[in-house]
Formats: C-alpha cells, structure tokens, sequence
C-alpha cells in the first residue's frame, strides 16, 4: 500500500505539478513530519506505523497551512487518511486568511485497516482520494445517553481535574490553526496562576463543535489520557449537532499527469 | 522551501523527552512531540511544546551581565569570573566556607555534577550541597 501512495509522490513531483509531497518519513525507528522535495527521499516514506497501527502519526494538514501561507506560490502534494482528508476538506470550506485553496493541493490517500478503525471508531476510514487501499468497514461509536447527563457531566469534571493545560490538544489538532487560540487569552491561561478548571477543557470541546474530525491526535498528545473524542462527541450531540461526520464533501479525483 | 525537522532532546527537566523541532529555511516555527520515544510516546508538557519560542528569541541572554552602579552591563566572560571568584574568596574568608551553598542541576551530566561538589567539598570547604529539585 506505501508503494503506490510513493509511487504517485514521485510522478507528481517529477512532473513539476507539485512543489512537495508532504507525508511521514523513516529513519530508523523514528517517523516524523516531512517535507519531500527530491524523489529519491520518497523511499523513506512513512504511513506512520511505528510499532502498533498509526501510532506514529502527526497532523500533516497543520503543517500544510503553514507551509501554504509561507510559500503562497507553491502547490502541495500531501499523503492522506480518511481523516486528514476529512480536516483538510473543513478547513478549505472554513472562510480562512490562509491562501490555501482546493487548486493548491493534491490529496494522496490510504484507507486504515479495520484494526485501527476500530480502535479510533472511525465513521469513514477512508479518504475519497483514494490511491492505495479501498473502502473499509466503518465503526462510528453509538450517540451518548442523555438520560442521566448530570452524571455523564459529573464524571467529566472529574476528568477535567486531570487536564495539565499542556496545550497538546490544540498543538496536534490539524483543525486548530487559528493564529490567535482562545485557549492562549490571558482569561483561559492567566500567567503565573493555575488555569481554572473546567473551563479550559470545556472551551475547547465547544470550539470543536462542528469542527472536530475524530482523527484522535489529540487523546494521542494527552499525557493525561482524558478520552477527548468522547467529550467532544458529547458536547457536539449536547448542542444538537448528532455524530458529526465532518468536511465530507467529495473532493474531485486528481488527474495522473499522463492524462494532462 | 526548505522544511525540516529536527529530532532533539528537551533541555528542561531530567525526563528528557524527545521532539521534533521543526525549521522552514533555518527559523525555528514549532516543535512536535516524537511519536516513537519510549520515553514520551508522542507527549509534551507545556513548556516542551513551547521550545521553539525561546531558542532564537531576540530576549535571549548572551553575554555575562555584572551590575555597576546599580545598573547591569555587559562584560567578557573572563571579568565576570573573576569577580565571582574575587567575591568568593572574600565571603569565605569573612564569614566562614558554611556561609555558602551549592545547588546541583538534573540537567548536566554525573560528570559536571561531580564536579560541582567537588568544588563545593574540596575548593570552598563546605559540605552544603543539595539539588534542584528539593526547591
């Protein structure tokens, strides 16, 4: 499955269509974040499984936007999960500063095995532009019961009480590219004092209303282990909005460059 | 468009988490936990995810400041050391080797911290030596 998501990297950045492949690379055992500018590099690509199923993932569609904003001439490859795909299609419909458009990038996708879909209990485990893999079974979690909230509740405050205030949440999410983050105001992080608690947690679960898209890299970034999707999820059904399956409007299947 | 990133150690606590701290044509624009230490598996604190801020920061210390005539101003290296030595010696000869304390660092080597209290037992004579993290 790497083989064909290198092999597409490597046409659409000989032909010149692309500027980068952004994607994962591998050496030795660590995978990090990569900026792919010289095909022979390809070979070390990454999907981002390090020692269990994408474990060793980051949030490749944050680095995008930063890297769309710095070189707004350039155009992108960028390797793609159902997620990525999913918070990359959020953020181009979000009316942003950034100058990132739909022209300025070429998803390259992969489904997840079902292992790790269920794990992440993933509503769509694949991305539309699919190069490598096929649709897989989805495993989207039931809606929360609402019949005994205060305790639901309850239990999240207890939760929140483990929350450091690391900003990991925030510094993983590939949504979360707001230059200036709400979570950084003096009101939610006062200098020099403890941050209260709730509120902290609480404010970013309604920021992610609507938003979030379930990838997971959050609870990945957690050293508290706090189960984020699930507040999230909660939150979201909370205000009426169900199980947000996010951004999923189909993008257009890129065009091999043979076909140009 | 030159992106790299950098795989490093934190310099603030003893855990020594590993990062990735990410460059665009040389400048520091973020840090990312590494997803595959044992040792953090992809989590930061804090001041882990803030690296990148301070590094090049124009705020900086460079240079030894000393304070003359209440006000701080920046001298060489070998001024500096010799006024502490200087100052040193007086305190110890005035009011004894106990009057001073040393405090050992979990952010440098066994090697440097040896020789920290070995300057403290053997050069000053006292045998006040304790560690960062009993502050």
């Amino acid at each position: 499955m790497k083989q064909k998501i290198i092999e597409r990297a490597k046409e659409l950045l000989t032909s010149g269509e692309i500027g980068g492949f952004l994607a994962l690379k591998q050496e030795g055992v660590h995978i990090a974040p990569h900026l792919f500018t010289d095909p022979a590099e390809l070979d070390m690509l990454s999907l981002g499984d390090g020692q269990g199923l994408g474990d060793a993932r980051y949030p490749l569609v944050k680095l995008l936007y930063t890297l769309a904003e710095r070189f707004p001439q350039e155009k992108f490859g960028i390797m793609v999960r159902g997620c990525d795909e999913r918070a990359l299609n959020q953020l181009l419909k979000e009316d942003r500063a950034c100058p990132m458009t739909a022209g300025r990038v070429i998803p390259v996708g992969f489904s997840c095995p079902e292992e790790l879909a269920q794990a992440c209990e993933c509503a769509k485990p694949w991305p539309d532009a699919l190069v490598a893999g096929e649709k897989t079974q989805a495993f989207p979690p039931p809606e929360a019961d609402m019949a005994d909230l205060m305790a639901e509740l309850q239990q999240w405050f207890g939760e929140a009480d483990r929350c450091l205030k690391c900003l990991g949440c925030k510094n993983s999410c590939p949504v979360c590219v707001c230059h200036e983050c709400t979570l950084e105001e003096e009101a939610m992080l006062p200098q020099r004092q403890l941050p209260p608690t709730p509120n902290f947690l609480f404010t970013r679960a309604v920021h992610m209303v609507d938003r979030c898209v379930y990838c997971g890299l959050c609870e990945a970034a957690c050293p508290a282990g706090i189960p984020l999707k699930k507040l999230y999820r909660l939150v979201a059904q909370l205000v009426g909005q169900g199980i947000p399956l996010v951004g999923a409007s189909p993008r257009p299947q890129p065009q091999p460059a043979a076909q140009l | 468009m030159d992106y790299k990133s950098t795989l490093s150690v934190c310099p603030y606590c003893g855990c020594g988490c590993s990062f990735y701290l990410e460059t665009i044509d040389g400048k520091l624009v973020g840090t990312k936990p590494s997803a595959t230490s044992p040792v953090n598996n992809g989590k930061l604190c804090v001041k882990g995810w803030k690296v990148h801020e301070f590094v090049q920061s124009p705020r900086r210390l460079t240079n030894p400041l000393l304070r003359k005539n209440g006000e701080l101003v920046e001298v060489s290296w070998d001024e500096a050391l010799d006024y502490v030595a200087d100052k040193l010696k007086k305190i110890k000869a005035e009011h004894g080797p106990d009057s001073i304390a040393f405090l050992a660092s979990a952010k440098i080597t066994n090697e440097d911290n040896y020789v920290l209290q070995k300057f403290a037992r053997a050069a000053v004579g006292t045998n006040n030596v304790d560690h960062c993290a009993r502050l």
